[in-house]
């Protein structure tokens, strides 16, 4: 896009106010360029309006619409199609049950009756029992769950239409208090900060390797990233039947996988001008890359402690601790030949490592697949732009790229020690 | 209830399934979590109750439909005891004719407090009257069709084939008279037997048709009771379950009745989609007659279970007044509706 029409759109309006102050003023003075300067502004002006004038006609159209109503073959005998979409079940306290619903379809819904487990039972919705196009509510029922149990929400609209969904296993809820706060930061510090300080430990043996190896391990965290991309989209995928269809998850997923790089790569030109990218500034992007990924991943791990579904075991720590340690491994492997301060390296880790953190908050607190649609496909777009500096910078001097016989064994090799560290993890 | 298939369907409220956890290594994070927790001074585990709300929601009596039906709707208290005995003439040769005026009518029913029903009625309710008679009368029913699509008025009893309201499909706009002996003695009912049969029934075009016998029954305080079901989604099951339609509203609104009065409760069914219904005193037995074609009892007992279409009719006496609810011993079909409440005032003393 030219930059220059780009600041038409936001000039436009005060140009076009200062103008008229000049014009109402024109005895007092008159500089000798005011013609020249008139003519450019009125250009502008002309040109704004040229892209105004659809608009106007849009909005003249729609005014219309509105008063007069749709056109009468547009309207149908049948009810309208209601719609509302479950953004969470809570068990806030025994004998509470909490159903934060949201009206995702094209007409408002009233909530008339409210059944769980197949018995229709007494509620409060907040703050209306009329849902109207992207509203939501909370409706409080005081309901005897059982720690442990399956549980069934059905919602009846006034129109007789039901919306039903199912929890796995009910038990309480998270409550935003000092202990929960605390656990949740330590699950953070452990699944993405401690695991990734540890790779960083990697850096003095890259240093010590050829420029032959160290592209070898660049390849490996391609694999590595490549494999994290994937899980983060099918994640995202897999949880696009559970949003509001008006939130439109596979138009999140676009917007997240494809707007993240491009945002990254503006914001990393703007940061640095014309000057080729560095290898801290590559490290720098794919801990941004990685800590967005894990952002996504302590989502999943904080709504999946908040509803009971994460079962216990060592086996599966030491899986973890083996799976997400060669994240740290990705973000020094640029940095083989440099010698970053302590402070940077620890930021990086910082970077990749605390947005686990605030996942498991977000999501042992106030889960909603809307929000983890969006922040997995940020995560996936983030690894994208990664991946393509990545692939970009190895292909340049003379080095042989991702498509060097070792560089793609490197790569295949990222990829199977994901997968082999995942079978301990599932074990 | 097959635990296992409810666990795996129920995951997908987490957002991500436990095959997708485990892969990318979240599970692991649970021990570290619990040890966490430990560090943190509290287990998380702590907090989870073993039962939620142990003797709360039960004991407050907030099980049950919320709220109330308009006022200016269908009257169900009113209607148990509403009988429509019709227009009465003699006829020369001395028989007792009852004339009767009944329209087919498509309305909304309000069948839970909030919750609308587009159904298919008789004179504007579900159940339609109740038309009562007795053995021997001689019955003309003139039937207007002033709803959507085909119906035919069809009554259970004995009668000549032409007026059995099955093959004399009553297009809309069209009317039908149906002239019959009121036989045999006893409660039936009468529905609609257009076809698709199972919508006509469920979409509400059904009523209760009693016929007493030339000697009468002995006083009693008598009650209407057609157990139904909506089907308010179209799914092929019922949301709403109830006794004369409105979802729980004689547990809202508890049946008076005075200790020691005989009590006599027509019960019919005329719930669809599913077998059986059934029906269960607290605190009382009474005596059945099945169908009421019989004035000797069938049986002394607590719980009847009626097939579609079944009926009996009951007869009772509170010894000791109170509340006492009375509902299907199906207990999903209770806490779906079909739930009520027998207030007995004491006796007065004269």
């Amino acid at each position: 896009m030219n930059p220059h029409d780009h600041e038409d759109d936001d000039g436009a309006e005060a140009s076009s106010a200062s103008i008229t102050y000049a014009s109402d003023a024109p005895p007092a003075g008159g500089a000798p360029s005011d013609g020249a300067a008139r003519s450019a502004l009125q250009g502008r002006m002309a040109l704004a309006a040229k892209g105004l004038f659809p608009l106007l006609l849009l909005a003249g159209l729609l005014a219309v619409f509105v008063r007069v109503g749709p056109i009468g073959v547009f309207r149908a005998a049948f009810p309208p199609i209601e719609e509302l979409t479950f953004e969470r079940i809570a068990f806030p306290e025994p004998g509470l049950v909490r159903v934060h619903l949201v009206n995702g379809g094209p007409e408002p819904v009233t909530v008339a009756q409210v059944i769980v487990d197949v018995a229709y039972w007494e509620h409060t919705v907040v703050p209306d029992r009329e849902v109207g196009r992207l509203d939501d509510i909370v409706i409080d029922i005081p309901y005897p769950w059982v720690d442990g149990d399956p549980l069934i929400v059905t919602i009846v609209s006034s129109t007789g239409v039901t919306f039903t969904q199912e929890v796995a296993v009910a038990t309480q809820s998270p409550q935003v208090n000092r202990s929960y706060v605390l656990t949740f930061a330590l699950l953070g510090v452990y699944v993405g900060v401690i695991p990734v300080f540890l790779g960083l430990l990697w850096l003095p043996f890259l240093a010590d390797v050829s420029q032959r190896w160290i592209d070898f391990f660049l390849s490996f965290t391609v694999g590595l990233l490549l494999f994290l991309g994937v899980d983060a989209l099918e994640g995202a995928f897999a949880l696009t039947g559970q949003v509001a269809s008006a939130f439109q998850g596979v138009g999140l997923i676009v917007l997240g996988v494809v707007g993240t790089p491009l945002v990254i790569h503006a914001v990393g030109r703007v940061a640095r001008g014309d000057s080729a990218i560095t290898p801290l500034g590559i490290s720098i992007l794919i801990a941004i890359g990685i800590g967005l990924h894990n952002l996504g991943e302590g989502l999943a791990i904080g709504s999946s402690y908040a509803v009971g579904e994460v079962a216990l075991g060592t086996s599966l720590v030491f899986g973890f601790l083996l799976h997400n340690t060669t994240e740290g491994l990705g973000i020094v492997a640029p940095l083989a030949r440099s010698r970053p301060s302590y402070a940077m390296l620890a930021a990086l880790g910082l970077i990749a490592g605390v947005p686990t953190i605030f996942g498991t908050w977000i999501g042992g607190f106030s889960y909603s697949p809307t929000a983890s649609v969006l922040f997995l496909a940020i995560g996936a777009g983030a690894i994208v732009q990664v991946i393509l500096v990545l692939g970009r910078s190895m292909g340049s001097h003379g080095r042989e790229g991702l498509r060097g016989p070792l560089n793609a064994a490197g790569l295949v090799a990222g990829l199977i020690v994901m997968y082999a560290t995942g079978l301990f993890v599932a074990a | 209830m097959g635990d296992k298939q409810d666990k795996k369907r129920g995951q997908a409220h987490a957002g991500i399934s436990r095959r997708d956890l485990l892969r990318s290594g979240v599970a692991g994070a649970v021990g570290l979590a619990a040890a966490a927790g430990a560090l943190a001074g509290s287990k998380p585990g702590d907090a989870e109750p073993k039962l939620g709300g142990a003797g709360g929601a039960h004991a407050q009596g907030l099980a049950g439909a919320n709220g109330d039906v308009s006022p200016d709707g269908f009257d169900a208290t009113k209607f148990l005891k509403t009988f429509d005995y019709g227009r009465v003439s003699t006829l020369p040769d001395g028989q007792i004719q009852r004339e009767y005026e009944i329209t087919a009518v498509d309305r909304e029913i309000e069948v839970a407090p909030g919750v609308y029903f587009a159904a298919w009625t008789y004179n504007g309710t579900v159940p339609g009257p109740t038309i009562r008679c007795t053995e021997g009368d001689r019955l003309k029913v003139n039937f207007t069709n002033g709803g959507s699509h085909p119906h035919t008025i069809h009554f259970h009893g004995v009668h000549a084939a032409e007026m059995d309201g099955v093959f004399e499909i009553v297009g809309p706009g069209e009317t039908f008279v149906y002239e019959f002996d009121a036989t045999p003695m006893g409660f039936h009912l009468y529905h609609c037997h257009a076809i698709p049969l199972k919508r006509h029934v469920h979409k509400g075009l059904y009523g209760a048709f009693i016929v007493d016998p030339k000697e009468g029954r002995p006083e009693a305080n008598e009650l209407l009771m057609l157990m139904n079901g909506f089907d308010t989604n179209f799914d092929g099951a019922n949301e709403v379950y109830a006794v004369n339609t409105v979802a729980h509203h004689y547990q809202r609104h508890p049946i008076e009745i005075e200790q020691g009065e005989l009590v006599r409760v027509y019960l019919g069914n005329m719930t669809e989609f599913d077998l059986l219904n059934s029906f269960h005193l607290h605190g009382n037995f009474f005596r059945l007659y099945r169908t009421g074609t019989d004035l000797e009892r069938y049986e002394w007992t607590d719980t009847v279970m009626l097939c579609q279409g079944e009926r009996a009719v009951l007869e009772f006496t509170y010894d000791y007044p109170g509340k006492y609810m009375f509902h299907a011993h199906q207990s999903e079909f209770a806490e779906l509706g079909w739930m009520g409440i027998f207030d007995v005032k004491p006796r007065t003393l004269v």
